[in-house]
C-alpha cells in the first residue's frame, strides 16, 4: 500500500510542478490544484498507513488511526479550495485586462 | 484567571472582529468605517504594547506566557505564546499598520472596495502568525493573511497590478503546499505539532526520525524563505511590491519579516545547542543565503530606474542582512539584528508611503521614466481628486526634502540615524570572532550601503534637480503625518538606542534559552476552573 501511495503522491506533484511551470494561467491553475491533492495525500499518510483500526477512540480501547493527520487535511482541503477560488478570479481578471492568458502577459509568436 | 490574561488574543481578535463587521456596512458609511478600521488597528496595537510590557516582567526566569486555545493540555490543543521577540514583532507591525492605515484615510482606501476590511483580516493575520506555537495554526494564519494581501495586492485594480498579483498568487499558492509538506514532515518525525514539544525530541532521536526531521524542517524553510523574499526566491518582489498601492506596500514591508521571524523563531528553537547532533542544523546554507541575497539586493539597488522598484530592493537587502546576522547565532549579533530589523522595516514602511509624495512633485508630461507612468495608466483607477481632508501642508517642498533624506541616511545606514547603529553593532559582533563568511558579510554591508547612497542620490537628483518645471506638490497633513511618525520613531530609535537596546539584548538572550522557553511552554497547566 505504501509503494502505491507513494506512486500517486510522486506522478500527482511531478505533473503538478510541470503545469505549474506552463506558461498559461489555465495550466498553472491545474498544476496548483494536482500539487494540493499530492499534497493532501501526503499529509494523509504522514499519521501512518493502517488498515481496518477504528478512526476515534472507542471506550474498549484498543488500536485507533491517528486523528490528527486527518483534521489538518480537511484544513488543508477547505484552505486550498478557498485559495484556488480566488486564484481564478485573478486569472479572469486577467484575462480581461490583458488580453491573454500568458502569465507573463505576453503571446509569443503562435505555433 | 483574570480578564487579563485573555489579553494575548486581542492582537487577533479585535482585528478580526472589526474586519467581519465592517464587510457587512456599506460604503458609503466611510466615516464610519474610517472611525471603526481605526480604532481596532490602534486598540490592537495598544494590546501588543500592554504585551510587550507584560512579557518584560516575567519574573525569575520564565521567557514567555502562553495561553492555551479552548484548554487543552499542551501537545494537543493550539498554544499561543507571548515572548519578548514575539510581543516586539506585534508592536512594530501596530506601528507600520496604523500608520499605513491613517496615511490611506487620504484617499487610497477609496481605490476598491472593502479596503479597511482587508487591511484588518492582513492585521489579524500577521498578529495571529507572530502569537502561534503550534505549527498547522501557523499554516492557518499564513493563509489568512496570505488571503487578505491577494485583495490587497489587487487593491485599486489595473492591467499593472493584476499581472504581478497573478505571479504574486501563484507564488504564495505553491508555497504553501512547499509548507505543508513540511509540517507534513516534521509530524511524521515527532508526532507532535506544537513548536516547543517538536524541538523538545529533537536532541533524543534515532537516525532516522532525525533525516525525516531535518529534511522537514529544510522543505518547511523553502516555504518561510520565500515570504522572507531571500535568494534566489526573490525574483517576485520588487515587482509586486511596486505594483501595490502605497500603504499597501508599506503594509507588505511587515510581511516579509513575517516570514523572518518564524525562521528566527523555528531556527533557534529546534536546532538549539541542545538538539545533540542536529544543533545548528543549515546554519551555514542560511549565512550563505542571507549573503547572496544581501549580494542580489546591492546590484537589484544599483540597477533600480525608480523609487519603487528601489524600495523593494531594499526590503530584499534588509532581508538578506537579517537573515545574515541571525546565521551569526551569538546573542550579540542576535541583538544587533534585532535592532537594524526594528530601523529598516520602520524606514522602509516610511519610503514606499513617502515615493507616492515625491511623485507629485513632478511634471506629468515632463516624466522621463516609462516605468512610472506605467503605474500611473492603471486604467480603471479613479482617484478623487479636490476633496478636503486636512490642510494643504506649507513648505511641503522643504518637508518632503527633508523626508527624503532622512530616509535616505536610514536605508543607507549612514550616521546618525538608526540603521547605523544596527550596522555597526553587527559589524562589531562579526569582528569579535572573524572568519571567511564574517568578512564577507561585512564587505558586503559597506558595499549595499554605499549602492544605497548612491542609487538615491541619483534618484534624488532627477527628481528634485533635473526637471525644468516642478510641480508645487499637494500635501495632506494626514498623509504626511503618518511619514514624519514612522522617520521621528526611527530617530527615536537612535535616541533611546540605550533602553532599546538593552530590551534587545534581553530578547536575545530568551532565544537561547531555549531550555526555559521549553519548559514554561510545555510545563503549562490547563486551567481547571478553581480559583487561582
Amino acid at each position: 500500500m505504501e509503494l502505491i501511495l507513494a506512486i500517486a503522491i510522486g506522478v500527482l506533484s511531478g505533473a503538478g510542478v510541470y503545469l505549474l511551470l506552463r506558461p498559461r494561467t489555465f495550466q498553472v491553475i491545474m498544476g496548483l490544484s494536482l500539487l494540493s491533492y499530492a499534497v493532501n495525500l501526503f499529509i494523509f499518510a504522514m499519521g501512518g498507513l493502517n488498515r481496518h483500526l477504528s478512526p476515534v477512540i472507542t471506550e474498549a480501547g484498543g488500536p485507533y488511526a491517528d486523528p490528527v493527520p486527518q483534521a489538518l487535511v480537511l484544513t488543508a482541503i477547505v484552505i486550498g479550495f478557498a485559495m484556488t477560488a480566488l486564484f481564478l478570479v485573478v486569472l479572469l481578471a486577467a484575462r480581461g485586462l490583458t488580453g491573454t492568458d500568458h502569465v507573463d502577459g505576453k503571446e509569443e509568436d503562435s505555433e | 484567571m483574570n480578564l487579563l490574561d485573555h489579553l494575548i488574543m486581542a492582537p487577533i481578535l479585535i482585528p478580526l472582529l472589526a474586519g467581519a463587521l465592517l464587510v457587512g456596512i456599506e460604503e458609503q458609511w466611510r466615516r464610519r468605517k474610517v472611525s471603526i478600521a481605526l480604532g481596532a488597528a490602534l486598540l490592537s496595537w495598544l494590546s501588543a504594547m500592554v504585551l510587550l510590557w507584560q512579557a518584560d516582567q516575567m519574573p525569575g526566569g520564565v521567557p514567555a506566557m502562553t495561553y492555551l486555545v479552548g484548554n487543552w493540555k499542551v501537545p494537543f490543543g493550539i498554544a499561543l505564546v507571548v515572548d519578548r521577540l514575539s510581543a516586539l514583532m506585534l508592536v512594530l507591525a501596530g506601528g507600520i499598520f496604523s500608520a499605513a492605515l491613517l496615511y490611506s484615510v487620504a484617499r487610497w482606501d477609496r481605490v476598491g472596495v472593502h479596503f479597511y476590511a482587508l487591511s484588518l483580516f492582513l492585521i489579524a493575520g500577521v498578529n495571529g502568525a507572530f502569537l502561534t506555537h503550534d505549527l498547522f495554526n501557523l499554516f492557518v494564519f499564513f493563509e489568512v493573511m496570505l488571503a487578505a494581501s491577494y485583495g490587497l495586492l489587487l487593491h485599486g485594480s489595473g492591467k499593472r497590478r493584476v499581472r504581478h498579483g497573478l505571479r504574486y498568487v501563484a507564488m504564495n499558492l505553491a508555497a504553501s503546499s512547499v509548507f505543508l509538506i513540511g509540517v507534513a514532515l516534521l509530524y511524521a518525525a515527532t508526532g507532535s505539532l506544537n513548536m516547543s514539544d517538536v524541538a523538545s525530541k529533537v536532541g533524543q532521536m534515532s537516525a532516522t526520525d532525525r533525516h525525516l526531521l531535518e529534511t522537514g524542517a529544510a522543505i518547511l524553510a523553502v516555504a518561510f524563505l520565500l515570504k522572507a523574499a531571500v535568494w534566489p526566491l526573490n525574483l517576485w518582489l520588487p515587482g509586486s511590491y511596486g505594483a501595490a498601492t502605497p500603504p499597501v506596500a508599506a503594509m507588505f514591508a511587515i510581511m516579509t519579516k513575517v516570514g523572518l521571524y518564524v525562521v528566527m523563531r523555528l531556527w533557534l528553537l529546534m536546532f538549539s545547542d541542545e538538539a545533540g547532533v542536529s544543533a545548528g542544523f543549515g546554519g551555514n546554507a542560511l549565512l550563505w543565503i542571507g549573503l547572496a541575497t544581501l549580494a542580489v539586493a546591492t546590484f537589484g539597488l544599483l540597477s533600480a530606474a525608480d523609487f519603487r522598484r528601489f524600495a523593494g530592493f531594499s526590503v530584499v537587502a534588509s532581508s538578506g542582512t537579517l537573515l545574515a546576522g541571525l546565521a551569526l547565532r551569538t546573542e550579540v549579533a542576535t541583538t544587533a539584528t534585532l535592532y537594524y530589523m526594528l530601523a529598516s522595516t520602520l524606514a522602509i514602511g516610511a519610503f514606499f508611503l513617502l515615493i507616492e509624495l515625491l511623485e507629485r512633485i513632478r511634471d506629468f508630461g515632463a516624466n522621463l521614466l516609462a516605468v512610472t507612468q506605467e503605474a500611473f495608466e492603471a486604467e480603471g483607477m479613479v482617484l478623487p481628486e479636490g476633496e478636503d481632508v486636512g490642510v494643504v501642508i506649507p513648505a511641503a517642498f522643504a518637508f518632503l526634502g527633508l523626508n527624503f533624506i532622512l530616509c535616505a541616511l536610514v536605508l543607507s545606514g549612514l550616521p546618525p540615524l538608526a540603521s547605523f547603529v544596527g550596522k555597526f553593532a553587527l559589524m562589531a559582533a562579526m569582528l569579535e570572532t572573524p572568519d571567511v563568511g564574517q568578512w564577507v558579510f561585512l564587505t558586503l554591508l559597506i558595499v549595499s550601503g554605499l549602492a544605497a547612497v548612491v542609487a538615491l542620490m541619483r534618484l534624488g537628483i532627477r527628481l528634485f534637480w533635473v526637471p525644468a518645471h516642478l510641480r508645487r506638490p499637494r500635501l495632506r497633513v494626514i498623509e504626511a503625518a503618518p511619514v514624519a511618525a514612522l522617520l521621528v520613531a526611527c530617530l527615536g530609535l537612535t535616541v533611546a538606542a540605550g533602553p532599546v537596546g538593552s530590551y534587545l539584548a534581553r530578547t536575545a538572550a530568551g532565544l537561547y534559552q531555549v531550555d526555559d522557553l521549553m519548559q514554561s511552554v510545555v510545563g503549562q497547566q490547563p486551567w481547571r476552573g478553581e480559583q487561582p
